[in-house]
C-alpha cells in the first residue's frame, strides 16, 4: 500500500465517522481532532475503522501521541506488512 | 388487526414526514423490524414496528407529514383474513390523516381576479406577500390562508439546522418555564477509574478497549437504582417512575444541534457491552440513522461537555424527564489524601433536578452515590442480572 493509498484509506475511515467533514481540505500537519471536532468516542470509532481498513492496531499508549494525519500515516506506513512505495 | 401509528419521537417532536416505506403490502413483519424512515426536525429516524404481522395497507405516502399517533399502516395478525380488516382500512383511508383547517369565508372576487379569503389577505399583508399573484387552491380558485403560508414557506424554506434550533428552543424554553430546577455539583476523584481503564486497555486490541464515558454512564445508572426518584417523568402533575433505567446520551451534531438517544437497561449491562453500544449510538447519531425507540425511551439524560474543555456544566432538564447529569473535563488537580496534597484526576459531576419531584438533600445523596460508585470501577464493569 503506497502512502497515497494509506492516506485515502485513513480519510475514508474519517468520512464514515464524520460524513459532513470536508476531508480533502484537512491540513495534514495540524491536530485532526480540532479540525474535525472529534470527541473520544469518534476517535475510538476512527481507530477501530483504521484497524478494519488497513489491519493496524494502534495501542492505547501510542494513540494519545498520534494527533495529526501526517503522524498517523507515518505510524501506519512503517507497520504495514510491505514497506510503502511512495 | 394492528393499527400501526407513528410513534413518539421524543417530547420535542410532534410530527414527522415519511421519507420511505421499508415494507410493502404482503410483507411479513417481525417485532423490532424497521418499517419506515421518518424525517423529523432533528434527523431521519428508522421507525420500528413492535408487533408481528403481515402488512395489509400503507396509509400514507413518501412526502406526507403526519402528527405523532396517526395510523400510518394496518397489519394483519396471524389467523386474520384481508376481509376482516378491509372495513377498518376503508374507514381510515376516507378519514384525512391530517386535519384540514376550517375553510374561511371567501371575499367576492373582483372581476378578472381570484378571490382571497380575509384570513389569507391579512396573513399576506403580515408577510409582505401580494396575494393576487398566487395560485389559489380554494373553491373557484380562491386564495386561501394555506396558499399564503405555502408561498411564504417557499420563499423561506428553513434548513435542518434552523428547524432543529427551533425544536431545541421550544423544548428548553418549556423546561425553563415549567421546571423549577435546582443545581448541585460534586468533584469526583477518578484515580481508581482511570487506573482500571489503563490496565484493562494496555494489552487489548482497539476493538476491545474501553472508554471512560460508559463507566461514567454506568455510575449514574447504578446510582439511580438506589435513588429511583430521579429516573422517570413528570406528567399531569405527578412523578411517574421510569420502566427501566434508560440513559439518554446528549450527542452534539457537527452540523449543529444535538440529539439524546437512549442506551436501554444500562444497569444490566457489562462495560464491554455498554462501550460497544455507546460507540455504535454516537456513530449512528452523527450519521443520521437512529431508531425511533432510541429517541423516545430515555428516563434521564447525561451530558459530557468536558471534552470541549469546560470544567463543569449546569445542564437543562429535557422534559418530561426530571433530572440530567453533567460531567465536565477530567483534569489533574490537587487533592488532599490522608493529609497530603496529591495530583489526582478529577471530574466535576453536576445534577440539575426537578424540585417538584425531589429536594436538594436527595440530589446530594444521589451525586454522592455516583462519586462512591466511581471509586469501585471493577464492580461497575460487571453486569447486574
Amino acid at each position: 500500500m503506497s502512502r497515497d493509498e494509506l492516506r485515502k484509506a485513513l480519510l475514508g475511515c474519517l468520512s464514515r465517522i464524520a460524513p459532513e467533514a470536508d476531508v480533502a481540505a484537512l491540513r495534514p500537519g495540524e491536530r485532526l481532532r480540532d479540525q474535525v471536532d472529534l470527541d473520544s468516542v469518534d476517535w475510538m470509532n476512527f481507530l477501530v475503522g483504521v484497524h478494519a481498513a488497513v489491519g493496524i492496531d494502534v495501542p492505547d499508549a501510542d494513540a494519545a501521541r498520534l494527533t495529526t494525519l501526517d503522524q498517523l500515516i507515518d505510524y501506519c506506513a512503517v507497520r504495514l506488512p510491505s514497506r510503502p512505495s511512495g | 388487526m394492528i393499527e400501526f401509528r407513528l410513534p413518539s419521537l421524543g417530547s420535542d417532536m410532534d410530527k414527522g414526514t415519511l421519507l420511505e416505506w421499508r415494507v410493502q403490502p404482503g410483507d411479513t413483519v417481525k417485532k423490532g423490524d424497521v418499517v419506515a424512515v421518518i424525517d423529523t426536525t432533528k434527523a431521519a429516524i428508522d421507525v420500528e414496528c413492535w408487533h408481528d404481522g403481515t402488512v395489509e395497507a400503507l396509509l400514507i405516502e413518501p412526502g406526507d407529514e403526519v402528527p405523532v399517533g396517526t395510523v400510518v399502516a394496518v397489519l394483519r395478525e396471524a389467523g386474520e383474513t384481508a376481509e376482516q380488516v378491509r372495513a377498518r382500512i376503508d374507514a381510515l383511508r376516507s378519514a384525512p390523516a391530517v386535519p384540514t383547517p376550517q375553510a374561511a369565508p371567501v371575499a367576492a372576487a373582483e372581476p378578472g381576479r381570484a378571490a382571497v379569503s380575509p384570513a389569507a389577505r391579512r396573513r399576506a399583508a403580515e408577510l409582505g406577500i401580494d396575494p393576487n399573484g398566487l395560485a389559489g387552491t380554494g373553491a373557484g380558485g380562491a386564495i386561501t390562508l394555506a396558499d399564503v403560508e405555502a408561498a411564504a414557506a417557499r420563499a423561506h424554506a428553513p434548513g435542518r439546522a434552523e428547524v432543529m434550533r427551533q425544536t431545541i428552543a421550544a423544548a428548553m424554553s418549556r423546561s425553563k418555564r415549567e421546571i423549577p430546577h435546582y443545581y448541585l455539583a460534586e468533584d469526583v476523584p477518578l484515580a481508581a477509574a482511570t487506573a482500571f481503564l489503563a490496565e484493562h486497555n494496555a494489552a487489548r486490541s482497539v476493538t476491545e478497549r474501553l472508554l471512560l464515558a460508559p463507566l461514567l454512564l454506568q455510575a449514574v445508572a447504578r446510582a439511580l437504582q438506589r435513588y429511583p426518584d430521579f429516573n422517570g417523568f413528570f406528567r399531569d402533575g405527578a412523578f411517574i417512575r421510569g420502566m427501566g433505567i434508560h440513559v439518554g446520551v446528549a450527542i452534539t451534531l457537527r452540523s449543529g444541534g444535538l440529539v439524546a438517544p437512549a442506551l436501554r437497561h444500562v444497569p444490566t449491562k457489562d462495560l464491554d457491552t455498554l462501550n460497544r453500544e455507546l460507540l455504535d449510538l454516537v456513530q449512528r447519531a452523527r450519521a443520521g440513522s437512529l431508531k425511533a425507540s432510541e429517541l423516545s425511551d430515555a428516563t434521564i439524560t447525561v451530558t459530557s461537555l468536558g471534552e470541549q474543555g469546560v470544567r463543569s456544566v449546569f445542564p437543562i432538564i429535557y422534559p418530561p424527564q426530571v433530572a440530567i447529569v453533567g460531567y465536565g473535563r477530567v483534569l489533574e488537580r490537587p487533592w488532599v489524601i490522608d493529609g497530603v496534597v496529591r495530583p489526582v484526576p478529577l471530574v466535576t459531576a453536576s445534577l440539575a433536578a426537578d424540585h417538584r419531584t425531589s429536594d436538594g438533600h436527595r440530589g446530594g445523596l444521589f451525586l454522592a452515590a455516583v462519586r462512591e460508585l466511581l471509586q469501585r470501577p471493577r464492580e461497575l464493569a460487571q453486569a447486574i442480572p
